[in-house]
């Protein structure tokens, strides 16, 4: 870190951004599996799949619906949720300041977004995890969000679609976090009850708490290829049994061969495969 | 140092060596020394309620996990009678780490669930530390289910460290074992009272966790994360796991003013393992109360609070 770094108020200080970057941003980037030097609005238009090597990237939540849903029209729902510092919680840092930081870094206020909008011109509610946002962990904002998007699911009687990219239940909320996984679940539960199809799609990394209540309880689980998927960790795994895991372990692939999800789908054909697979359950014409 | 002491207790455990010796010496020599043991006896007591009335949250969550705890199973022989043991997921094996059956609660038929530790080493092996794999949230599923089919209430104790972290357990779907629990219990219907007698460890804990009632034992823990795994992640060093236990407010009393906890069960002095008949008669009346209260709720309405219950959960602004 630079003297001008340390200078800063820890608030406004900004994590991850630049130093290791060799290429600078806007031009050229370079995918992380293959190292292939990439155009960068060709990577775009390719919605951040390497053309190289197929390697999905990460992606932010606001281009990842951005991606999925059609144009217009477009509403986020629970735009207004905001975190609390319940607890006074703090670590090496004040929870609060992490929040400040994350918003300032992804831009987004928690680490969900949900909107409602079309898919091939069929209304439906997506959502979208922001692993941006402290690792996408989910708190009291991304449960309460989670379930209020359920709810313009239940009163329109249109589908959900959640990408999650989670680490889990975010720590700084300690229990209060615990509990959205039960919140969300009952939510589905409702959603489950009402006959209205939840397709959700698992994103590199689904894990912990999150992948242990709403991302595996869609009517159907879809993937992105390669994405990492499971409960505990590797690394607690490995300290746990004390030895080295199999190649492949908690991929994508791994799951589908396991039977917990239905299909790996590339993020290219997401739209059309989540559009059949949704007129399909909903007794509609194809789209 | 006493083994059947924690650090904190060693004072306790000093002067209780003492008294003992006393008794001993009282037995050889025929001399009246029954007044000092007396004497002793009220210290320690004292010595006991001074300690007992500050204990910070990492000496509770050690308290949760003494040795000499009482498990599941001690409660089930003294709470319930005909105590039947139900086992197996039906799909794959059956997890000892969690037990389940039907029992009578005071000549009433009910479904009992609840995490089981290990007592010597070959039993601690046997059940997995408390720790279940996906065949064990499948098979409490499995009794809930049954229980909603015959209209009988379930209760619930828990006492983890957390869900098995293993190779085995991801393969047969950890995360969608857990899932499941959560969305089923959403909608069971029929009235499902949860207590924490133990450790509550995260999401491991939650999958047998969702009622309509949610007590918790005096020294008993529930957190999203064990003290050291926080620390080890947040502090990037497990010996600070005390400051973890204190930043995540894991004991009973702060979790009841959260609101996520129903009402805590007070354990005698010096923890549960010092009086295991006295704690389950105090957890027995409340599990009866608990499920008298529940009893004159009509059947959509209890699904209706429970939902509104866990709607409740979460703390932000708008």
């Amino acid at each position: 870190m630079t003297w001008f770094k340390k200078l800063m108020p820890s608030r406004i200080r900004t994590e991850g951004g630049g130093g290791k970057r060799t290429v600078p941003e806007g031009l050229w980037t370079k995918c992380d599996a293959c190292g292939a030097i990439l155009y960068r609005s060709e990577l775009e238009r390719n919605l951040d799949v390497c053309p190289k090597c197929d390697h999905h990237m990460r992606i932010g939540a606001r281009r990842r619906l951005e991606q999925f849903l059609d144009e217009s029209p477009r509403e986020e729902i629970g735009a207004e949720l905001e975190p609390v510092d319940t607890l006074k919680f703090r670590d090496s840092k004040k929870y609060k300041d992490r929040l400040v930081q994350a918003q300032k870094k992804t831009g987004e206020k928690d680490a969900l977004l949900a909107m409602e909008g079309r898919l091939k011109g069929r209304p439906l509610v997506a959502c979208a995890f922001e692993f941006g946002f402290m690792g996408g962990s989910m708190g009291s904002v991304v449960g309460e969000k989670f379930v209020r998007a359920v709810n313009v699911c239940l009163d329109k009687g249109v589908p959900l679609v959640c990408f999650s990219a989670s680490g889990g239940a975010r720590m700084q909320e300690a229990l209060l976090s615990l509990m959205q996984m039960a919140k969300t679940s009952a939510a589905l539960n409702r959603l489950s009850r009402r006959g209205i199809p939840f397709v959700s799609v698992l994103t590199d990394p689904t894990m912990g708490g999150v992948s242990a209540s709403l991302a595996m309880l869609g009517d159907i689980n879809v993937a992105e290829p390669n994405a990492l998927i499971g409960f505990a960790g590797p690394r607690v795994i490995e300290q746990t049994v004390r030895e080295t895991l199999p190649e492949g372990f908690q991929r994508s692939e791994f799951l589908l061969e396991h039977g917990a999800i239905d299909m790996i789908v590339d993020r290219r054909d997401m739209r059309d495969r989540i559009a059949s697979l949704l007129s399909m359950l909903t007794r509609q014409p194809s789209p | 140092m006493n083994i059947n002491f924690l650090e904190f207790e060693q004072p306790i455990a000093e002067l209780e060596a003492k008294i003992e010796e006393l008794r001993l010496v009282g037995d050889d020599n025929e001399i009246n020394i029954g007044e000092e043991i007396a004497r002793l006896e009220a210290k320690s007591r004292t010595l006991t309620e001074q300690i007992f009335s500050n204990l910070s949250p990492w000496q509770v969550s050690q308290l949760a996990r003494h040795p000499q705890r009482p498990y599941t199973l001690d409660y089930l022989e003294r709470i319930f009678t005909d105590f039947q043991e139900l086992h197996g997921d039906r799909a794959f094996a059956d997890d000892r780490a969690i037990v389940g059956g039907l029992a009578r609660l005071d000549g009433r038929p009910v479904m009992v669930i609840g995490h089981q530790k290990g007592r010597d080493t070959r039993e601690k092996v046997q059940r997995n530390f408390g720790m279940p794999r996906p065949e064990g949230y499948r098979k409490a599923m499995r009794l809930m289910q049954m229980a909603e089919r015959f209209g009988l209430p379930v209760l619930t104790f828990i006492d983890t460290p957390g869900a098995y972290p293993g190779v085995g357990a991801e393969e047969r779907g950890q995360s969608e074992a857990i899932a499941r629990n959560l969305f089923v219990m959403a909608g069971l219907k029929t009235p499902i009272v949860c207590t924490v007698i133990g450790e509550g460890g995260s999401g491991g804990a939650l999958a047998i966790g969702v009622g309509d009632r949610v007590m918790m034992l005096q020294y008993s823990t529930y957190s999203v994360i064990s003290p050291e795994g926080c620390a080890s992640i947040l502090w990037k060093s497990a010996e600070k796991a005390p400051e973890a236990a204190e930043a995540m407010g894991i004991t009973a009393e702060r979790l009841r003013e959260l609101g996520l906890v129903d009402e805590v069960i007070p354990e005698p002095l010096g923890g549960a393992h010092r009086d295991v008949d006295a704690i389950a008669q105090s957890l027995k009346f409340a599990l009866k109360e608990a499920l008298e209260r529940l009893d004159s709720v009509p059947p959509d309405k209890l699904l209706d609070s429970r939902y509104q219950r866990l709607m409740g959960f979460g703390i932000y602004n708008q």
